[in-house]
């Protein structure tokens, strides 16, 4: 009797083992998380605008029909990448994340303080490389560490109105993100 | 052979238990850490590296892309202020205040996260859309029929999600109590189609 309640205990133990190891992987195994579902349509090292989610359908749910969105799947292996995104009228977004969906980093026009947002993304190891001469460190270049090689970019423009999504969408298309 | 059925009573017991846990824990969107305002319930930390497992896992499997902390926090509504399931049938009225924040958004979802279809082709309202009263509340009446004021269909669906996100705003990791975040509230009325 014991013996048998011994070898439920185990695996129930067992169990509790299998149910944290499915939580931690599923992030890495997922075949259709938002990274997957944006690979068709963008690129890499460049922005591509996404449809606007209608009825039909949206590319990652929960999209918000506000925003024009575009996305740059970035690849840091060759090095930095520098970012460019033109502010449009009334907000303006752009927030990073992880191969695996991990927002990391988000910065708006307002923190950016000027017209178009401006930064260079690497990761730790390249900023380590940078050179120490002062016009790499000067204070006006945003410098944006990525935990991982890969990511996403996605940068947002708010339109208070449906008439102003067009104007949103335009000052996304001049977006860049390309390698230095 | 005791031994070997007890092993396979084990792993029985491990998979059941442990893959039946995990399928439960991401249909039933079991996340850590939930910021509650009445009916709203929003995850400020998924959009951080402090995002806790189970709403990674959860966030990967749907595909969504979390709003990022910098950028803003999203809260969802799914049932009333009395707990009552938000049905596309009837009548649903959010009335009140929200944060401080430079812009917000009401949209209307499927529970999928999908746009629902409708004459208007309206899915939400912007801050700047909205007619306040005089004393600066709004009020959005969610019904499947046209109403006066703001009105935003639901397209007749049985059920729906609401979903209120603030940008450029204050809220966030830290917030704690009521008294810094009013949100609206969400009432169902009797009339249903």
């Amino acid at each position: 009797m014991i013996r048998w309640l011994l070898w439920i205990a185990g695996g129930l133990v067992l169990g509790g083992i299998v149910h944290l190891a499915t939580i931690m992987a599923l992030p890495r195994t997922a075949s259709r998380d938002a990274y997957a579902r944006l690979a068709a349509l963008v690129p890499i090292n460049s922005f591509a605008l996404l449809p606007a989610p209608t009825p039909e359908g949206s590319i990652v749910p929960f999209m918000d029909p506000a925003f024009a969105v575009a996305a740059c799947r970035y690849d840091l292996a060759k090095g930095p990448v520098k970012l460019t995104v033109p502010v449009s009228q009334a907000y303006t977004s752009v927030t990073f994340y992880t191969r695996y969906d991990v927002a990391y980093y988000a910065i708006n026009d307002r923190a950016a303080g000027r017209r178009i947002i401006e930064l260079d993304l690497m990761t730790t190891k390249q900023r380590e490389d940078l050179p120490d001469d002062e016009e790499v460190t000067a204070a006006d270049r945003l410098i944006v560490e990525s935990p991982s090689l890969t990511g996403l970019i996605v940068a947002r423009a708010f339109s208070p109105e449906p008439s102003q999504l067009p104007a949103a969408t335009a000052a996304l298309q001049a977006a860049q993100c390309k390698p230095q | 052979m005791r031994l070997v059925i007890g092993l396979l009573l084990s792993f029985v017991i491990a998979a059941s238990i442990g893959l039946g846990s995990t399928w439960f824990a991401l249909t039933q969107n079991l996340s850590f850490g939930a910021l509650e305002l009445g009916a709203w319930k929003g995850y400020p930390r998924n959009g951080t590296t402090g995002i806790d497992p189970y709403a990674r896992a959860a966030i990967a499997r749907n595909g969504e892309l979390p709003v990022g902390s910098g950028d803003g926090v999203g809260f969802t509504a799914a049932v009333d202020d009395n707990g009552r399931p938000l049905d596309g049938r009837c009548d649903v009225v959010v009335r009140g205040t929200t944060p401080p924040a430079r812009y917000f958004t009401l949209t209307l979802y499927t529970p999928g996260g999908q746009l629902v279809a409708n004459s208007l082709d309206r899915h939400g309202f912007t801050s700047q859309e909205l007619v306040r009263d005089a004393s600066g509340e709004f009020e959005v009446t969610i019904s499947p029929r046209a109403r006066p004021g703001n009105w935003l269909p639901t397209g007749g669906i049985e059920s729906y999600v609401l979903m209120l996100r603030f940008y450029d705003t204050s809220l966030g990791v830290a917030t704690r109590a009521g008294r810094e975040a009013p949100m609206p509230a969400i009432r169902s009325t009797r009339t249903c189609q």
